[in-house]
């Protein structure tokens, strides 16, 4: 059986960039418009657009929504005390594992909730069941699309295309937060370790956006450049780094649950405590490869002086530094040195502190 | 659409081979490189080992993923192209040219009778 792919407005833009489209769960999107690697290269010196309307929008109103969100997320929506600031968290399951990552907005009605796509059916399932005993309206926003300008030079060219108003909110907006300005919302926020921006916004002024932006000399970068940006910053990837089995803390995201105030009970709380309690917790960990060669998920590593294996959860070559990094899921008390098991050879490897890279610069020891 | 010269002669799996008496020069072809995407390690054999056909005797990693080569034919490698070693962004801009992997002195002249011409060749990618 054919299943009908899903296409953004964005689609033929696309297609006319000479981007490859690919089935990315279900979406029709672009992996690269002929090299990966010189994308990824344009958001780290200069500046790049990605189509990421495939993601979920969902709005949250009602007298309850925070009061929801506070029992919904494992971070806490109440240190979004002004308006537009930006959070990002777990959507637990009982067991304290990893439903989806999101980011929230807090909007002037209410919340604004930016899900994986992935994941959407199953996290509007659990939202409306967790929802019962609230006053919350729960409203996706298929129709709306969302760009990201991403690269030192993002905000400026944007800014230079915008009007007055939105120029003016591009210019001053702080680092995670979002506003709206001549009907985008625009936030200051991204997936590549660059300054730029997330805008969301109809779907034929995201067709008018985009034309402007590479009229103006911004790269249009797909999927694979997105990859490659999020991983050297560090940033987890949904279904490879963390997911149904595993909790925050053993995802690098234990910086994401908010411990205080104590009698805030957030689904999972309970079982990351015990998690805690238990100790020996396996941590999520970048690697970076001696030699030459590339990481690669599902490859196993090794530790001297003990049986116990981890494993990469999301490796690849770093195009800004010239050698493979990954990021590894490892039993506690081990490292840093240690060796990937690689098409049947052991290669030295070693555990470093993450990000790989941020802002154009190598940023681990 | 990828381009496939008639003067070689190819394999089912995307490689290229320029025969020039017992000698093949080998490579991968111009729909290979686009599949792989940018490449960044090749990891090429040992010259003088002796290789058989079918054999996995070099690497080519791209940033999505690793993929083997294999030789063509069995023999004897008498060279290995180094520039690919510095240079591996060559597979993708010039596969048919710099981008050589390694030259194989034959032993079993029937072997090559499965290469295919650039037609079958054509047609094995349009499937």
């Amino acid at each position: 059986m054919v299943t009908e792919l899903s296409r953004t407005p964005l689609y033929q833009s696309h297609v006319a960039a000479n981007g490859k489209m690919v089935d990315f769960g279900g979406w029709e999107m672009p992996i690269h418009y002929g090299s990966q690697v010189k994308e990824h290269e344009a958001v780290r010196s200069h500046a790049g657009l990605f189509d990421v309307s495939h993601m979920t929008v969902v709005d949250l109103t009602g007298s309850d929504t925070t009061a929801y969100l506070q029992f919904l997320l494992a971070n806490d929506i109440a240190k979004l005390d002004t308006l537009g600031r930006a959070l990002y968290t777990g959507m637990l399951n009982e067991n304290g594992c990893v439903i989806d990552d999101l980011i929230c907005y807090r909007m002037a009605d209410g919340y604004r909730l930016v899900v994986n796509c992935s994941t959407r059916e199953k996290d509007l399932q659990w939202m409306r069941k967790q929802a019962a005993d609230f006053d919350v309206t729960i409203v996706e926003r298929p129709e709306l699309a969302m760009l990201a300008v991403q690269g030192p030079e993002a905000r400026k060219i944007t800014a230079s295309i915008a009007t007055a108003d939105q120029a003016t909110v591009i210019n001053n907006i702080k680092p995670f937060n979002g506003a709206y300005a001549d009907d985008w919302f625009i936030a200051r926020t991204g997936y590549t370790g660059e300054d730029g921006l997330e805008i969301i916004l109809s779907a034929e002024t995201a067709i008018a956006l985009w034309d402007s932006l590479l009229k103006a000399g911004v790269a249009p970068a797909g999927l694979g450049a997105r990859d490659t940006l999020r991983l050297e910053a560090g940033m987890n990837l949904y279904g490879n780094d963390m997911d149904e089995t595993v909790t925050p803390l053993e995802s690098a995201m234990g910086w994401t649950v908010a411990w205080e105030p104590a009698d805030r009970q957030f689904i999972g709380r309970d079982a990351l405590t015990a998690q805690k309690a238990a100790g020996n917790v396996p941590r999520l960990v970048g690697l970076v490869l001696e030699g030459k060669g590339v990481m690669r998920s599902h490859q196993t590593v090794h530790f001297a002086g003990t049986d116990l294996i981890g494993e990469i959860t999301s490796g690849t070559f770093s195009p800004s530094l010239g050698m493979s990094v990954a990021m590894a899921r490892v039993p506690a008390g081990f490292g840093p040195e240690c060796e990937v098991e690689m098409r049947g050879k052991r290669h030295a490897a070693r555990i470093v502190k993450l990000p790989f890279v941020r802002n154009g610069k190598k940023v681990f020891e | 659409m990828s381009t496939i010269p008639h003067d070689l002669q190819y394999t089912a799996a995307h490689e290229w081979v320029r025969r020039d008496g017992d000698i093949l020069t080998v490579g991968i072809t111009d729909f290979a490189q686009a599949q792989l995407g940018d490449v960044v390690f090749v990891e090429l054999p040992e010259v003088d080992s002796e290789v058989a056909v079918g054999d996995s005797i070099a690497v080519v990693e791209s940033v999505k993923a690793a993929s083997d080569i294999y030789a063509p034919a069995t023999g004897t490698i008498i060279e290995v192209n180094e520039a690919l070693i510095d240079s591996p962004e060559l597979v993708n801009e010039d596969p048919y040219e710099d981008a050589w992997f390694f030259k194989i002195k034959l032993s079993e002249e029937e072997e090559t009778e499965s290469f295919m011409d650039a037609d079958s060749y054509q047609d094995q990618c349009s499937e």
